[in-house]
């Protein structure tokens, strides 16, 4: 029972990235019509934000000390940080041990610039443009960005630990009498994920903005027609888009050392995440996010395994089916996309 | 076996004037080639194939084998210290390039994939003229190149490869490999292993779903229930995953008190990672500390996992803190240009160059057969590893296995593991015909020169 | 002629001939100077011009003709490749009958793949293509299929290859041990040195060259018959079709099959040069490789496609060998600061950077030449065209 709900656990864990992924993913689409392949770039540079913050706080000098050696046998060099040496090791060390959390705010200004830069600079052009161009066009720029990153930061991974608090297990499910250790962070990751798109939604939902973009998702000519600059609101759109894959980016990072190259390892998975749920539905991709997350976890559990093999092809293999038995996904409304 | 013809062989065959695009007779005509073997080098240079992932996953673990290989070329050509080159037990190198040629090399990129490290050795052979193809940072890799320079007629020096089948059931007669192998770790880990954790002990596998994986968790699985330990469960996991979680869990309540990571790379740092964040190491099971140990360690994959890699036992085929003649002129030399320790890929591929150049000057030639005589049954020691062997039967290298920790109290980036023993080469020796390397079928081939 | 008419049977001449003096063309600089880097005539690179060359027409047929984004035509590639290895395997090294089950190979899973994912359609479909590829991928990288039979099929990540103690019915006392063609083998070539240059005439590119013509011719003959109009309709007005009562599904699958053959037979030339299979050419990757060569090159248009995967795997194979030393030796002759600010920005672009070059160029070609390589020569050809008339036209008044 306990392990069933773990893999439940693992499951809402995998599915808060696929859902925050694809939820930035189905905005840009609803809204810019767009499809964007360099999301899963985003989602990079959020976790590289994440780095960087936590390079920048833990910033150091150094000083030699004469009684230890380097690998040269040369006199070794000790760093001790700006933060620590300026606060105190208790407030400096407790600003770098929280870097990550941090982060969330030093992401923001970031992930807008960029998304800003992305849509007025790039993706603002390729409305009017057949997918396939919207696709290469993106991915040439995923190509780019994945690059750049890989040139200041190395193609290792980088290991960013969560604070010292949240990096313990969390005992769960006293009161059902069932002994369930989780990792502390991974339930914040998935605590996180819920509030921002609760806050996606009810941004939509209750405000004259989010009514503008959702009739804009709706129908763009009739809303243009009325007079309302409904570009602006697109690029503002983007922004947030990008935000939310950043954020889930940032709240990453501990989970798993980030890399260059995990941007490119979620796109194609969020792809699919994304028209599994329906192309352009906004709950269709958490839910599908949410529901995919479960399915691995559980074919990846021997118990559930029918067949040799079933965890590497069953998030393909359901997508499959469900494509052939729901034509539009789970939640995707006629006629988008299928032209 | 490819009719390479040069000028004196066109004319030999009186077909200058037909611009010889359509005369077919001109292909099977035999071996009217001047060349004696596959690109002998005729000028006053020899250029050699630097073949490493410079792109993906192991494009660091491929720079550093870069570095190491550009330091060894600047060392066989009388430039820079000289690093091995003074410790070396053979003195055939003089430091003026090899046989007198002034040594070159062209690099490129494998991408971990054996299509494209194919074609970049092609590339390299076909149009740069090498000589020999150096490097790697994967099997599957190792074993298509492998296979490859065995039918160009060139040398093959594997650079880190660690799977059995490389010089098992895959060995070819123009390829040698350096490195260790998933037995070698295995051997040398299990005596360690019992003597921290004891005989009874319950192992859980978790395994990377490729050649490599099954090999060294087949190697480790042997090694360790021969010395009393239970094998719980083997689970393959996907190459493509990022996040072990869901195989984590199970691991929980199977009963079982060690935990094996058959993984590599940016596996490994994730399972690796994942594993802790379970607080596997925290655990108490069957009334013994919960362990985990990873077979093979390299220093990249130590410092992409962090602080988690503290206390957790593997493998290595050599570390820069290795105390010995040849180890300290490297490290130095590796040290003093490129400012950080070298990793022990890099020392592999050091190594390799300066016994394939070493090879050559003591038979004499570039041609691949002489040279493989050279290098078969070769013993010497100065060049980090300690003394070693190169056994004529497979082309495996023989030397002392290291067994590694992660460092508890790291007091700089470098110094991320620690050598706890080092296991003795007769105990990490095994026959030719071995099951595990492809039992009595398999054999080198005959070795072949190309032209 | 040949059944086409004027204009067609110009650029049928220009492949043909393109393909014929490649050597020459792509040995352009003399072997010993500095520019000799640049050349792209070695057998391996030519032969991958061709064979990519024959992928991106086929893809064409597909995606230019009928607008349908495929995202997973690697796969063919892929079971073309290992059809002809397990032929190389069973059977011997005489290239035929791996070519010919690698077609056949293709042709059926592209029937079952394509009569699937065709039933839908827009980016629909293209997820439907990947997510079938990626499970291809999944089952030949693990050797999937091979572990529910017991045997092995694929050989997983090291790749399928041919081991002496295979059975190689066919194979002789006296026949080659490496893909031939009766005799011929593929690694088999001619070099010829004139004066500073050296050309190379390599056996598997002309095999692979004839292969590419007839694709070529092939490609042709599809786009100029009713056949090929039909598939155009379905791209400009799939709706309007079906009210006219046409079913467009088996034009398309028609499309669909003939494409993925034409895949299955560059798997099949893939592996007759370098008789080994791996399951990397499957990956989702390479799958966007093709579509990218098509477009850099120009969808819809004959030549594009030829034209974008040479370049594509030109840059692949030349770039990436670009190290930082070299780019020293290059620009050495600049002052000393210079020279390293000069390295410094250019790394980024070439060796291990190379994949930031593709990136570039993707974004370049397509912000601004939108109908590939073939627009950007009529372009050209046009503004040059443009010029020398106005010259024409500015001269006659002074006369």
């Amino acid at each position: 029972m306990s392990e069933f709900i773990l893999q439940i656990l693992n499951g809402l864990d995998k599915g808060s990235a696929y859902a925050l992924i694809a939820l930035g993913l189905t905005l840009i689409f609803g809204t810019l019509g767009v499809v964007n392949f360099a999301h899963g770039a985003l989602f990079m540079i959020g976790a590289f934000c994440s780095v960087t913050l936590s390079r920048i706080l833990s910033a150091s000098y150094e000083t030699v000390d004469p009684t230890q050696k380097d690998f040269l046998g040369n006199p070794l060099k000790v760093k001790s940080t700006y933060m620590e040496s300026w606060l105190g090791p208790d407030i400096g060390g407790a600003i770098i041990d929280w870097s990550v959390p941090l982060a969330i705010l030093f992401s923001i200004p970031i992930m807008i610039a960029v998304g800003i830069a992305m849509e007025r600079g790039l993706i603002k052009h390729f409305y009017k443009r057949p997918h396939a161009d919207q696709i290469l066009v993106t991915f040439g720029l995923a190509i780019i960005l994945q690059e750049i990153i890989r040139g200041f930061y190395g193609a290792n991974p980088i290991q960013t630990p969560a604070p010292e608090a949240l990096s313990s297990v969390a005992q769960l499910g006293g009161a059902l009498g069932l002994e369930i250790v989780y990792p502390a962070w991974r339930m914040v990751y998935f605590f996180f994920a819920l509030a921002t798109i609760g806050g996606v939604f009810a941004f939509l939902q209750f405000t004259t903005f989010g009514m503008v973009v959702r009739a804009g998702m709706a129908d763009r000519e009739t809303v243009g027609l009325m007079g309302i600059n409904i570009d602006r609101r697109f690029t503002i759109m983007f922004a947030i888009a990008a935000v939310v894959a950043g954020w889930a980016g940032v709240m990453y990072a501990p989970i798993n050392a980030p890399n260059y190259h995990m941007g490119m390892d979620f796109l194609v998975l969020s792809f699919v995440v994304v028209v599994v749920g329906g192309m352009g539905s906004l709950p269709g991709a958490v839910a599908a996010g949410f529901l995919l997350g479960i399915l691995e976890s559980f074919a990846s559990w021997e118990r559930f395994k029918v067949f040799d093999g079933l965890d590497q092809i069953i998030i393909y293999l359901v997508a499959i089916i469900i494509l052939l038995t729901r034509p539009r996904g789970l939640m995707g409304k006629k006629g988008v996309m299928e032209d | 076996m490819t009719n390479k013809l040069t000028r004196r062989g066109v004319l030999k065959s009186g077909a200058v004037a037909g611009a010889g695009v359509a005369l077919p007779t001109i292909f099977t005509a035999s071996s009217a080639s001047a060349q004696a073997y596959t690109n002998e080098p005729t000028g006053s240079t020899v250029t050699l194939g630097f073949n490493v992932p410079q792109t993906g996953p192991y494009a660091e673990e491929g720079l550093d084998e870069l570095r190491a290989q550009e330091l060894a070329v600047e060392h066989l050509n009388g430039e820079g210290d000289g690093g091995c080159l003074n410790t070396f037990t053979s003195k055939a190198l003089k430091g003026n390039g090899i046989l007198g040629k002034k040594v070159q090399f062209v690099t490129g990129d494998t991408q971990t994939k054996s299509d494209a490290a194919r074609a970049s050795a092609k590339s390299m052979i076909e149009k740069d003229g090498a000589i020999m193809i150096n490097g790697g940072s994967s099997s599957g890799v190792a074993i298509a190149v492998q296979g490859l320079c065995q039918e160009a007629g060139v040398i093959f020096m594997a650079g880190l490869t660690h799977s059995n089948d490389t010089t098992g059931k895959d060995r070819k007669a123009n390829g040698f490999r350096h490195f260790f192998n998933a037995y070698m770790s295995a051997a040398a880990l299990a005596p360690v292993l019992k003597s921290e954790y004891g005989a009874d002990r319950r192992a859980y596998h978790l395994t990377a779903d490729y050649t490599w994986g099954w090999s060294q968790q087949e190697s480790i699985a042997a090694a360790t229930e021969a010395m009393g330990w239970e094998t719980v469960n083997n689970v393959l996991t996907p190459l493509a995953a990022t996040d072990f979680s869901s195989y984590i869990t199970p691991v929980l309540n199977s009963g079982a008190d060690v935990l094996v990571l058959n993984h590599y790379g940016g596996n490994m740092v994730n399972s690796l990672t994942n594993a802790i964040q379970f607080g596997l190491r925290d655990k108490m099971v069957n009334g013994k500390q919960f362990e985990i140990v990873v077979p093979l360690y390299s220093e990249l994959m130590a410092a992409g996992a962090g602080k988690n890699v503290q206390g957790v036992l593997g493998s290595m085929n050599y570390n820069w803190q290795l105390d010995n003649e040849g180890s300290r002129a490297f490290v130095k030399s590796f040290g003093e240009k490129y400012g950080r320790p070298p990793s022990n890929s890099a020392q592999t591929c050091y190594a390799q160059t300066l016994l394939y150049a070493d090879a050559c000057e003591r038979a004499g030639t570039f041609n691949p057969c002489g040279v493989a005589e050279a290098l078969e049954g070769f013993e010497f020691d100065g060049l980090g590893n300690g003394p070693t062997l190169y056994r004529a039967d497979d082309h495996q290298c023989f030397k002392d296995v290291l067994v590694v920790k992660g460092k508890e109290n790291p007091t700089n980036e470098y110094d991320t593991l620690e050598i706890v023993d080092q296991t003795p080469v007769a105990q990490v020796t095994y026959a030719p015909d071995h099951p595990m390397f492809g039992g009595a079928e398999a054999s080198l081939g005959t070795c072949n020169p190309g032209a | 002629m040949l059944g086409l008419n004027k204009k067609d049977f110009n650029l049928l001449m220009v492949v043909v001939g393109l393909s014929l003096f490649a050597p020459f063309i792509l040995n352009i600089f003399p072997k010993d100077s500095a520019m000799a880097f640049f050349n792209g005539g070695y057998p391996d690179l030519m032969q991958r011009f061709a064979i990519f060359g024959i992928f991106a027409i086929g893809f064409n047929i597909l995606f230019g003709l009928t607008g349908y984004l495929s995202f997973g035509h690697a796969a063919f590639l892929g079971v073309g490749s290992y059809a002809a290895v397990w032929m190389f395997k069973l059977l011997g090294y005489n290239v035929v009958p791996g070519l010919i089950l690698s077609v056949i190979v293709a042709g059926l899973l592209s029937v079952v793949i394509g009569y699937v994912s065709l039933r839908r359609s827009g980016i629909y479909f293209s997820i439907l293509t990947l997510a079938f590829a990626q499970m291809m991928y999944s089952i030949a990288y693990s050797d999937l299929f091979g572990r529910w039979l017991g045997i092995t099929l694929t050989n997983g990540e090291t790749g399928l290859q041919v081991y002496s103690n295979d059975p190689q019915i066919l194979l002789g006392e006296n026949s080659p041990i490496v893909p031939h063609i009766f005799g011929l083998e593929m690694n088999a070539r001619l070099t010829l040195p004139i004066g500073p240059w050296e050309f190379v005439f390599p056996v598997g590119y002309y095999f692979s060259a004839l292969f590419l013509v007839l694709a070529f011719y092939l490609s042709i003959r599809i786009f100029r018959s009713p056949f090929g109009l039909m598939l155009r309709a379905v791209k400009s007005n799939n709706q309007r079709m079906t009210y006219t009562g046409l079913n467009p599904r088996p034009y398309t699958l028609a499309a669909f099959i003939i494409s993925g053959m034409y895949a299955g037979l560059a798997g099949g030339l893939l592996a007759s040069m370098d008789p080994l299979a791996g399951a990397e050419r499957m990956y989702w990757t390479e799958s966007g490789a093709v579509v990218i060569m098509t477009i850099l090159g120009g969808v819809g248009t004959l030549i594009g496609p030829v034209l974008g995967a040479g370049t594509i795997k030109y840059m692949e194979n030349i770039i990436s060998k670009m190290n930082e030393k070299l780019l020293h030796e290059w620009f050495g002759f600049l002052p000393d600061s210079l020279e390293y600010s000069i390295v410094w920005v250019a790394s980024w672009f070439t060796g291990e950077g190379w994949h930031m070059t593709q990136g570039v160029v993707f974004m370049l070609v397509i912000i601004f030449l939108p109908g590939g390589l073939v627009e950007g020569g009529q372009r050209l050809a046009a503004r040059f065209g443009a010029k020398s008339n106005d010259t024409g036209k500015t001269a006659q008044p002074a006369e």
